[in-house]
C-alpha cells in the first residue's frame, strides 16, 4: 500500500516500521558505519590498535610500494582470469551437456553441484593433500608407473597459484552450470526450431542461435564469480596458507595478515577500502540494474 | 521443455555425452573418495600405499581420535567442542535472520513506501562487500559490548551479514504474491501482524526452507568471521579443522586429517542431500532474479 498522507501514519505503517527496524539497524551499523570506520582508519597512522591521527594518503603510497602487495595483486588477477574463465567455460559446457542428456538433471546435476554445500576449509584440506608430491597425485603416478611424473606446483612458488584456481574451480563449476542451466530452459524455442528447418546442425544451433541467448547468464556467472574471487580468503589458508613463502598471497589475506599479525593496521584498512572498491565496481550496477527491473 | 527435445541427437553423440559427463563426475567425486577411503585407513598405508586405494586394514580410529582427543591448538580435545560451538552459532543467527527477513522482506514488498527500492538496495549491497571491510571495527564493537571471543558475538556477526540476503529471499518471493491479497485483507479491517501471521506466512513455507537452507550452509561454513573473533572456546568447526590440519608438531595424521574434514563437512552435506532442490533455489536467488 502507497502511505497516502505523509503527515499522518496509521497503526500499522508504524508496526511496519518498528518490524523493518531490525535489518535496517544492522544494514546502517555493521556494513555502512564499519565501512566509514575502516575508510577513516585507512588514513590514519594506526598500527595495533586504532589511533586516530590523520595522515592522509600515506597508507595507500605504502601499500602500492610493498613487493607482499604486489604479489597479492599479480595473484588476485591471475587467480580472478582463469577462474572467471575457466568456471564459466566448463560450467557452459556442463551445462549444455546436461540439458541434452535425460538423465542428466537427475543424476549428474547434484554430483557437480555438491562442492558448492562444503566448506571451502574442507575443500581446501581435500585437495592440500591430494595435491602433496609425497602421498598425493604425484605419488600416484608413480606407483602406477610413470616415474618421471611430476607435479609439486603446491610446492612451487611460481605455480602454487594455480593450485588454488584448480580447487577453486573444483568447487565453483557446478554453481556456474546451475546458472547456465536456468539461462538454457529460458530461451526461446521457436528460434530453435526454425534453426532447425533451415538445416543448421547442432553445433551450430549452440554457436549461432542459442549462446548468444544467454546473455543475462553470462552476466549473473561473472558477476558472482568475480566478487567471489576478490573475497577468496578461507580456500587459500587451507589449501597453501598464503606460501610458499608469499607465493600465494591475495588481498584478503595481506588484509589480514597486515592488520592481525604484522600490527600495520592503517595498510591493513588501507587493503580493504582497495578490495571495496573493486568489488563496487562489479556489484554497484548489478543491484541498481536488480533494483530498477520492479 | 529442454533442448533436447528440439534438436536431434545421434546414438554415438548421446554416447559421447554419457562418456564425458561421466568423467567429469569421476573429477567432482575423487576428492570426497580420497578424504573417505583415507579417512579409515592406518598412516603407513597412505604414506606407502596408493591413495585412492581401499583400505586394506579398516578402522574407525582416526575418526574417534578426530572427534575426541586430538591435538587442536593447543588442547587436545579433538573436534567435538567446536562442532558444538558451531551449532550453538548456526541455530539463533538462522532463525534470528530468517525471523527479520520475513518481516523486512514482507514491508519492502507489500507496504511500500517512497525510497523503498533505493533502501532494499542498500540493504541488498551488505551481501556483497568484502568483510574485510568491516572486520577491524567489529572487533571493536564486539570488545565494548563484552562479548569478544563468545558464540553470542559470532552471532550477532553472522545476523548482521545474513539479514541481507534473507531479506532477498522474502522480498522477492513476496513481490510475486498479488498486492489485492493485502489491500482486500487490509479494507476488511485486518492489521499489519493479522495479515501478515494469517495470509502471508502460510504461502512461506518453500522460501523458508530456502532461506534456512541458505543460511544454515553459509554460517556453518564460514571461516573468516570464526577466525577473527572466536577463540580457543567459541571458534567453529571449520577454524578447529584447519588448525587441526595446520598444526606442525609431531607426525602428520593425514587419516585424522580426513575424518575431520568429513566431519566438517557432513552437516551441510546432509541438507544438501535431502533438500537439494531448495539449495539450488537458494543459489538461484542470490543469482538471478526469482
Amino acid at each position: 500500500m502507497i502511505i497516502k498522507n505523509k503527515w499522518h501514519l496509521s497503526k500499522d505503517d508504524v508496526v511496519a516500521r518498528v518490524v523493518l527496524f531490525p535489518t535496517v539497524l544492522l544494514s546502517a551499523v555493521c556494513v555502512y558505519g564499519f565501512i566509514i570506520y575502516t575508510i577513516y582508519i585507512s588514513f590514519t597512522g594506526s598500527t595495533i590498535m586504532p589511533i586516530y591521527e590523520w595522515v592522509g594518503f600515506e597508507n595507500y603510497e605504502k601499500l602500492w610500494q610493498l613487493r607482499h602487495w604486489h604479489i597479492a595483486i599479480k595473484n588476485m588477477a591471475i587467480f580472478g582470469v582463469l577462474y572467471i574463465g575457466i568456471s564459466t567455460v566448463v560450467g557452459l559446457v556442463l551445462a549444455i551437456l546436461i540439458d541434452m542428456n535425460r538423465m542428466g538433471e537427475i543424476i549428474f546435476r547434484p554430483v557437480f553441484l555438491y562442492p558448492m554445500a562444503i566448506s571451502f576449509i574442507v575443500t581446501g584440506t581435500a585437495w592440500k593433500w591430494f595435491l602433496d608430491p609425497g602421498i598425493g597425485l604425484e605419488h600416484i603416478m608413480h606407483l602406477w608407473g610413470f616415474a618421471s611424473f611430476k607435479f609439486a606446483w603446491i610446492k612451487n612458488s611460481d605455480f602454487a597459484i594455480y593450485t588454488v584456481v584448480i580447487a577453486a574451480i573444483w568447487q565453483v563449476t557446478g554453481f556456474v552450470m546451475v546458472i547456465f542451466l536456468a539461462g538454457l530452459r529460458g530461451i526461446n524455442h521457436t528460434t530453435i526450431e526454425s534453426g532447425v528447418v533451415d538445416g543448421a546442425t547442432n553445433f551450430q544451433l549452440y554457436t549461432r542461435v542459442i549462446i548468444p541467448q544467454l546473455g543475462a547468464s553470462f552476466l549473473s556467472a561473472f558477476v558472482i564469480l568475480g566478487h567471489m574471487a576478490i573475497k577468496s580468503y578461507d580456500l587459500v589458508i587451507a589449501l597453501t596458507n598464503g606460501g610458499p613463502g608469499q607465493a600465494t598471497a591475495l588481498p584478503s589475506t595481506f588484509m589480514y595478515s597486515y592488520t592481525f599479525t604484522r600490527s600495520r593496521m592503517g595498510i591493513g584498512a588501507s587493503a580493504a577500502v582497495m578490495m571495496l572498491i573493486a568489488i563496487m565496481l562489479i556489484i554497484v550496477p548489478y543491484i541498481k540494474k536488480q533494483v530498477e527491473e520492479d | 521443455m529442454t533442448i533436447s527435445e528440439t534438436t536431434r541427437l545421434s546414438r554415438f553423440s548421446k554416447f559421447i555425452i554419457v562418456t564425458v559427463l561421466t568423467l567429469f563426475a569421476v573429477y567432482f567425486l575423487v576428492p570426497f573418495y580420497v578424504m573417505l577411503v583415507n579417512s579409515v585407513k592406518p598412516l603407513s598405508e597412505i604414506q606407502g600405499g596408493n591413495m585412492l586405494a581401499l583400505p586394506r586394514e579398516f578402522s574407525f580410529d582416526y575418526w574417534v581420535k578426530a572427534w575426541k582427543t586430538a591435538q587442536v591448538g593447543v588442547n587436545a580435545t579433538g573436534l567435538r567442542p567446536y562442532f558444538f560451538n558451531s551449532v550453538k552459532i548456526v541455530i539463533p543467527a538462522v532463525l534470528l535472520s530468517t525471523l527479520f527477513g520475513s518481516f523486512s522482506g514482507f514491508v519492502l514488498s507489500k507496504w511500500r513506501f517512497k525510497g523503498d527500492n533505493l533502501l532494499f538496495g542498500l540493504i541488498l549491497f551488505g551481501c556483497f562487500i568484502p568483510f574485510q571491510i568491516v572486520l577491524i571495527p567489529m572487533a571493536r564493537v564486539l570488545g565494548i559490548l563484552g562479548i569478544a571471543g563468545t558464540t553470542s558475538g559470532l552471532v550477532l556477526v553472522h545476523l548482521a551479514y545474513g539479514v541481507g540476503f534473507t531479506t532477498l529471499f522474502f522480498r522477492n518471493t513476496y513481490a510475486n504474491l498479488p498486492d489485492e491479497l493485502v489491500q482486500s485483507a487490509q479494507v476488511d479491517g485486518a492489521q499489519f501482524m493479522k495479515i501478515f501471521t494469517s495470509i502471508i506466512l502460510p504461502t512461506s513455507a518453500p522460501v523458508i526452507a530456502v532461506t534456512i537452507i541458505w543460511q544454515t550452509t553459509n554460517i556453518w561454513n564460514d571461516f573468516l568471521f570464526g577466525v577473527s573473533f572466536g577463540d580457543s572456546r567459541s571458534q567453529p568447526m571449520t577454524v578447529a579443522l584447519n588448525n587441526l590440519v595446520q598444526s606442525s608438531t609431531g607426525v602428520k595424521e593425514y587419516n585424522v586429517h580426513f575424518a575431520g574434514a568429513i566431519m566438517a563437512a557432513l552437516p551441510t552435506l546432509f541438507i544438501y542431500i535431502v533438500s537439494g532442490r531448495y539449495f539450488v533455489r537458494g543459489l538461484m536467488s542470490g543469482s538471478v532474479k526469482g
